[in-house]
């Protein structure tokens, strides 16, 4: 029996009838990477969003290290260290890229409710967000605020703030959407590195990045799974190349010739 | 990968470290300048006048404190500031206690009344959350119209001014300038303490990116609503301030018309800039005052002004000055 930290059974959430996610069993065993993949509009984002309590589901129970997390609100559910990234880049444009990562490191500190005291108390944390900034390649840039930073660099910042909480799980949504192939590789080398000792579930559109990272991989179409396995066995299944052909054929090209 | 040369750094991209109680070298000029012009000007203008200009700039303010800093904007804010006023007013004639304890009662009030309006309000955001504030502000007004403390249509008249810890006498104004003066002084520090504090980190990132902050582990609504407490508690202060320089408590300071008049001030001074709130207050208070000869036309010339402010600069004042001379103010 391999060790489930995150499992759904009958996940389905339906917006006026209309079911974008529906009887979704998923489980993420332990320390793996896992791939959520499929074509627009399958529901990965919904998934995802399910996942991290931004929606609430209409049917169906979220198990997180053996515990119902169903009812939880998305706050709770990120001090449990179930943490989440976006696919528009999160970052928080007007603060430094230095104040980003320090955001995530203060949550430490628990609720940050004192107004009366000055930030210079948060200067403690600046050595180990400055560690991690070093971590993916952001040391040159601690002063500037996120919102200069190219493209690239935001996601890498992203990362950064997300790792600084320690996750105990990262949900990367579309970690390389929008990006050029050098940052692609920079990208899936980082999620490579700090996936070490986590687990990592991750909505991807680029096939060649589920490949080269993912250890097992789900196939949404419609908001149901098609199938699951590791790359060889998923790749080979004729339903999901179908569905990829019916929707977008120069993704499941790329399926073939991988 | 650090090895990249920081070429897209335009020249006010590089935060200056924040040096003496978060201010940077710049704000600490600016704060310079202020308290130099708070201590000097009574010796040359009208104290009344300048005692209105501090409690609309306190006022204005706490209402930046929200829009700028939280990004929500509050349109019922007079509703704090006006029962702010009705609180000191009603505490220092009919209990007949001493300035001090009336103004903190304005400002507790305040916050209560904060704690109820922004609980209700926090659940939406954007056009929602204005109009909430606006509609709960029309509720106070009404209940200010009837209820009989406030003396309804008249208002409370003939405050007391009192004596200060029951000690110092306020009844001249070049006296009672000194404690508006601290009053404006502290408040406006504790905005820019609020705002360079761990809490405001976190309010700025509510600001930025809320599911981001969320997805970090951060309640946003209890950070917003701390926020709204802190801020509508402030306004209550400068209501209850207000009321002890004019001896009087009245319809006009919980009209919605308030609530209008402080996104004015903060909007021509500069919104989320720490002095914006300071000289867009003093800018509308003197236009009030100077053109009130011309009448009903003092309308319509703040809302050319207003139409300019948003066409011309959008920054405001102090945010435009800001961003010509490359420093955070």
């Amino acid at each position: 029996m391999v060790d489930t930290i995150l499992e759904t059974e009958g996940l389905t959430k339906e917006f006026r009838g209309f079911a974008a996610v529906s009887d979704v069993r998923l489980e993420v065993a332990r320390g793996s990477i896992h791939g959520l993949i499929g074509p627009n509009g399958a529901g990965k984002t919904t998934c995802f969003n399910l996942l991290t309590k931004f929606l609430p589901p209409t049917r169906g129970v979220i198990r997180y290290d053996g515990r119902d997390i169903t009812g939880l609100k998305p706050a709770e559910v990120a001090r449990l260290g179930l943490v989440r990234s976006f696919q528009i880049s999160a970052v928080f444009p007007h603060l430094t890229v230095l104040e980003n990562v320090r955001l995530a490191l203060q949550r430490r500190r628990g609720g940050s409710f004192d107004f009366w005291r000055s930030e210079g108390l948060l200067k403690q944390f600046d050595d180990r967000a400055m560690a991690l900034l070093e971590d993916v390649g952001l040391t040159g840039y601690a002063r500037l605020t996120a919102g200069q930073l190219p493209y690239g660099r935001k996601r890498a910042l992203e990362i950064a703030t997300t790792l600084a909480l320690d996750p105990v799980m990262m949900l990367l949504d579309e970690p390389t959407a929008g990006m050029t192939h050098e940052d692609v590789d920079r990208i899936v080398a980082l999620v490579k590195r700090v996936a070490a000792g986590r687990t990592v579930l991750l909505v991807e559109h680029n096939l060649k990045v589920v490949e080269g990272l993912c250890d097992t991989i789900t196939v949404l179409t419609r908001g149901r799974v098609l199938a699951q396995g590791d790359y060889a066995t998923v790749s080979r299944n004729p339903e999901v190349q179908a569905a990829y052909l019916g929707t977008d054929p120069a993704i499941a090209g790329s399926t073939q010739h991988a | 990968m650090a090895d990249t040369a920081i070429s897209v750094a335009a020249p006010d991209a590089v935060h200056e470290e924040a040096g003496l109680f978060g201010f940077t070298r710049a704000q600490a000029l600016a704060f310079g300048v202020l308290v130099a012009f708070v201590l000097v000007s009574p010796f040359f203008l009208y104290p009344v006048f300048l005692m209105k200009v501090l409690c609309f700039a306190l006022f204005a303010c706490a209402f930046n404190l929200l829009i700028g800093y939280v990004g929500l904007l509050s349109f019922g804010h007079a509703a704090f500031f006006g029962m702010g006023g009705y609180i000191a007013g009603h505490t220092a004639k009919v209990w007949g206690l001493t300035p001090e304890i009336a103004i903190i009662g304005g400002g507790a009030v305040g916050a209560v009344l904060g704690l109820g309006i922004g609980w209700l309000a926090i659940r939406r955001s954007g056009i929602y959350f204005a109009m909430i504030t606006l509609a709960m502000a029309q509720m106070v007004y009404f209940f200010c119209l009837q209820a009989p403390f406030t003396g309804g249509e008249d208002g409370i008249q003939q405050i007391p001014r009192g004596r200060l810890f029951g000690l110092i006498p306020l009844d001249t104004d070049f006296t009672l300038y000194w404690l508006v003066a601290a009053i404006f002084l502290g408040g406006f520090l504790l905005v820019h303490r609020v705002v360079h504090s761990p809490f405001g980190q976190v309010m700025k990132a509510v600001r930025e990116n809320e599911p981001r902050a969320t997805s970090l582990g951060y309640r946003t609504d209890d950070y917003k609503l701390l926020a709204f407490v802190l801020s509508a508690g402030l306004a209550g202060v400068a209501g209850g301030t207000k009321a002890m320089v004019f001896g009087i408590a009245t319809l006009t300071d919980v009209h919605w018309n308030m609530s209008g008049e402080v996104v004015l001030m903060t909007l021509v001074g500069g919104l989320g800039t720490v002095f914006g709130p300071v000289v867009g207050a003093a800018v509308i208070v003197t236009m009030q005052n100077y053109l009130a000869e011309f009448g009903a036309w003092v309308t319509v010339i703040q809302g050319v002004i207003f139409v300019a402010c948003v066409l011309a600069f959008r920054r405001g004042v102090v945010g435009e000055i800001g961003n010509l001379l490359k420093v955070r103010l």
